[in-house]
C-alpha cells in the first residue's frame, strides 16, 4: 500500500527533474562526465529503459574552494501582465514561474524579479503581479522595467515595491539594482496622454521613443555606492536593459552603457543580469559578464545585428507550443562574483551557461547549440 | 470585427480643395481671400452657411453684429470670425479644428515615423528611357513616384494592422509585433512550405491566420480581406532583399 499523498507519474517526473537539475547546476564538466557514466551504469544495472527518468542521478555537492560558499538565487522576469479579465495567458505563465521557484529544493536565497511585471503600467496590472509574487516562499528583489513605468512615471510601482534604485549585500556579494529604462522626454512636445506615452514605450519597435539610459543621477549614485568596495569585491548588477549596446531600434541598448561600464571597470569581476531581451543572451566586455533572462510571456527574436559572439542561441521557439521559448531560471553566485546562469526553458531541456564558459572566453564548457537558429 | 483602415486622406484632400464662407455681415464688397498654402483652404464667399452655391458678391445680406460664420467644405466644421479676419487665419483655424476631430488624418506619416518601413524600389532607372514609337514604357518621374507612394501606403496600412490589437480584432490584447518586432522572424521568403505541425503545405497567409486564431485569439481573415492584403504587403516589404527560398525550414 502506498503511504503519504498520491503522486502522479508527471509529478514524480517533475520532482526528479528538479532534483537532478539542481544538482547538475553545481557540476563542472569533468564531474558531469563521471555522473553521466555512473548514470549509464546504474541504468544498465537496473534494466531501466525509460530515457526520461532522472532517478539515477545523484550528485554530491562539494564545498567551493576559497572563502564563502556559492549560493543560488532564482529569477522571474518580463511577465507583461494584462488584467486577468483581458488576458489570462500571461497571468498563468507568471503563476507557473512562481510554482517553479517554490518547488526548488533547497530553496533559493532570494528571487530577482527582472522588470516588466505589467504590460501597460496600470495599477490593476501591477497589483495583480504583486499579489501573485506574494505566493513566493522566499524574499523577492524587485527591478523595474519600462512597461511598469511610463503610464504614471513609476508612481504605482514605487508605492508597491519602493525605490527602483538600491543596493544590498548578501553572503559577501554586493548587489546593485538599477533603473536602466530612463528615457528623455519625447512626450511633452508631442502632447501625448500618459497612455499614449505608455503605448509608445510598450512597442518594442516603436521609433518615436528615446533610448534607455541609466542617467547622470543614478550613475553618480552608483559611483558613490561602490566607493567603499575593494576591486576584488564580488559585484552583481541587475538592470532591466542590457548594460551594453546591442541593437538600438529595439532598445536592446543602454545609451550611457559606456559610462556605466567605466564605473565598473576597476573591479576584477562584475556580473550584470538583465531582462528586456526575452532570450538566452550572453556577452562579456572585459571584466563584465552579461547574462539575459527569459520572459514568462513571450520570446523575442534575436536582433538582426549585433548579436554577441559568446551568445549561444536558444532554439527557435515553436509557435505551436504556447510557452516555448519562455521560462525562468536560476543563478548560482560564486564567491568570486561570477555566476552560473541556468535558463529553465519551459517545455525544453534547461541550458546552463557556466562561469567557466565566459571566463575562458568561450573556449571551455560551451553550452550545446541548437540546430534551429534564427532565420 | 472592426475594419478601420482609415481613408482620412481623402478628407484631407477634400478639405484642401476649398472652404465655404458665409458672409452674413453687410460690409460692402467682400474681399476675396487668397490661398496661402495647400493646407489653408481657399475661402469662397457664399450666401448661406450650408449651400455650396456661391451667391453674387454684391448680394446684400442681413446685418449680423456677431461677425462671420464660416463653414469648412466637410459641411460640418463651422466657426465664427470677426469681420475682416484675414482668410488664411480663418482657414488655419478651421483646418486645426478639423484635424482635432480627425486625429488619424496623418496616419501614414505617423505610422512611418513610429515603426519605419523598408523602402519600395524607386524604379528611377526607368524614367525617360522609352523606345521610340512605343507608348508602353514611357515612364515619367511622376509615374515612379506614384508607384512607390501607393505601394508603400499598402505596406504602411499593413504595419498599422500588424501593430494594433484592435485592428486585428484580438480578444486578448495581443498584436503581431509583440512577438515579431519590425516583422522579424516572419520569414515570408520561406513559404510555401510543409508546416510540420499542421501536416500540410501552407502559404504565408495561412500562418498569419494561424497566429490570428491562436496567440492573437481573433477571427481568421479571408484571403482578400483588406487587412490580410495589407499585412502580407507589410511582411514582404520588411524582408526586402532576402532571397526567396520556398520550402526552407
Amino acid at each position: 500500500m502506498p503511504r503519504g499523498p498520491f503522486k502522479s507519474v508527471e509529478t514524480k517526473y517533475m520532482e526528479e527533474r528538479e532534483a537532478a537539475l539542481t544538482a547538475l547546476g553545481r557540476l563542472d564538466r569533468r564531474a558531469f562526465l563521471k555522473v553521466s557514466l555512473a548514470t549509464a551504469g546504474v541504468v544498465a544495472a537496473q534494466g531501466i529503459v525509460n530515457p526520461q527518468s532522472f532517478q539515477p542521478i545523484r550528485v554530491a555537492s562539494a564545498a567551493e574552494a576559497g572563502k564563502g560558499e556559492p549560493f543560488r538565487i532564482a529569477y522571474i522576469s518580463d511577465s507583461h501582465l494584462y488584467d486577468r479579465t483581458i488576458n489570462d495567458r500571461f497571468v498563468n505563465s507568471l503563476m507557473r514561474a512562481v510554482d517553479d521557484v517554490n518547488a526548488m529544493s533547497p530553496a533559493p536565497d532570494f528571487v530577482l524579479y527582472g522588470g516588466d511585471l505589467a504590460q501597460l503600467g496600470q495599477a490593476r496590472e501591477l497589483d495583480l503581479g504583486a499579489q501573485i509574487l506574494k505566493n513566493l516562499k522566499v524574499p523577492v528583489r524587485m527591478m523595474v522595467g519600462e512597461h511598469d513605468w511610463y503610464l504614471d512615471m513609476g508612481e504605482k510601482w514605487r508605492d508597491l515595491f519602493g525605490p527602483p534604485t538600491y543596493s544590498f549585500d548578501h553572503k559577501g556579494v554586493h548587489f546593485v539594482v538599477l533603473n536602466s529604462v530612463v528615457e528623455k522626454d519625447f512626450w511633452t512636445a508631442r502632447k501625448l496622454t500618459p497612455m499614449q506615452r505608455m503605448k509608445t514605450v510598450a512597442g518594442l519597435d516603436n521609433g518615436m521613443q528615446s533610448s534607455f539610459t541609466v542617467g547622470d543621477e543614478q550613475r553618480a549614485w552608483l559611483k558613490k555606492d561602490l566607493e567603499k568596495l575593494a576591486p576584488t569585491a564580488p559585484l552583481v548588477v541587475f538592470s532591466h536593459s542590457p548594460l551594453y549596446k546591442l541593437y538600438k531600434p529595439w532598445n536592446f541598448w543602454t545609451d550611457d552603457a559606456d559610462e556605466v561600464q567605466a564605473i565598473l571597470k576597476r573591479f576584477k569581476n562584475v556580473t550584470v543580469i538583465h531582462g528586456h531581451t526575452h532570450q538566452m543572451l550572453t556577452n562579456r566586455i572585459g571584466n563584465i559578464h552579461f547574462h539575459g533572462m527569459l520572459s514568462t510571456a513571450w520570446p523575442w527574436p534575436y536582433a538582426p545585428q549585433g548579436l554577441p559572439e559568446l551568445t549561444v542561441q536558444m532554439s527557435r521557439p515553436d509557435p505551436f507550443d504556447p510557452q516555448d521559448g519562455c521560462g525562468d531560471g536560476q543563478i548560482t553566485v560564486h564567491p568570486d562574483g561570477l555566476v552560473d546562469k541556468l535558463y529553465n526553458l519551459w517545455n525544453r531541456n534547461p541550458v546552463n551557461v557556466e562561469r567557466s564558459y565566459l571566463a575562458s572566453k568561450g573556449t571551455r564548457n560551451k553550452p550545446a547549440a541548437s540546430t534551429l537558429t534564427r532565420y | 470585427m472592426n475594419t478601420r483602415l482609415p481613408f482620412a486622406l481623402l478628407a484631407v484632400l477634400a478639405a484642401a480643395c476649398g472652404g465655404a464662407l458665409s458672409e452674413s455681415a453687410s460690409s460692402g464688397t467682400p474681399e476675396r481671400p487668397t490661398q496661402t498654402s495647400a493646407t489653408n483652404p481657399g475661402v469662397v464667399p457664399t450666401s448661406t452657411a450650408t449651400s455650396g452655391n456661391p451667391a453674387p458678391p454684391s448680394a446684400p445680406n442681413a446685418p449680423n453684429a456677431e461677425g462671420v460664420d464660416v463653414l469648412l467644405c466637410d459641411g460640418k466644421t463651422k466657426a465664427n470670425f470677426a469681420t475682416g479676419t484675414p482668410g488664411n487665419q480663418i482657414a488655419s483655424a478651421l483646418m486645426n479644428e478639423w484635424l482635432r476631430k480627425n486625429p488619424d488624418a496623418h496616419w501614414e506619416s505617423n505610422e512611418r515615423a513610429s515603426h519605419g518601413l523598408q523602402p519600395a524600389s524607386d524604379n528611377k532607372e526607368l524614367v525617360g528611357k522609352a523606345s521610340p514609337g512605343q507608348t508602353y514604357g514611357h515612364i515619367s518621374e511622376q509615374d515612379v513616384a506614384l508607384w512607390k507612394i501607393e505601394t508603400e501606403r499598402l505596406a504602411l496600412a499593413g504595419s498599422r494592422v500588424f501593430h494594433s490589437a484592435d485592428e486585428l480584432g484580438s480578444t486578448v490584447a495581443v498584436s503581431c509585433d509583440m512577438c515579431h518586432p519590425h516583422a522579424e522572424n516572419t520569414h515570408p521568403e520561406t513559404y510555401p512550405k510543409f508546416q510540420a505541425q499542421l501536416g500540410r503545405v501552407v502559404l504565408l497567409r495561412d500562418m498569419i491566420n494561424w497566429c490570428m486564431q491562436h496567440p492573437v485569439r481573433a477571427e481568421p481573415l479571408s484571403a482578400d480581406d483588406p487587412r490580410m492584403r495589407a499585412m502580407e504587403a507589410y511582411i514582404y516589404a520588411q524582408r526586402r532583399g532576402k532571397t526567396l527560398e520556398y520550402g526552407k525550414h
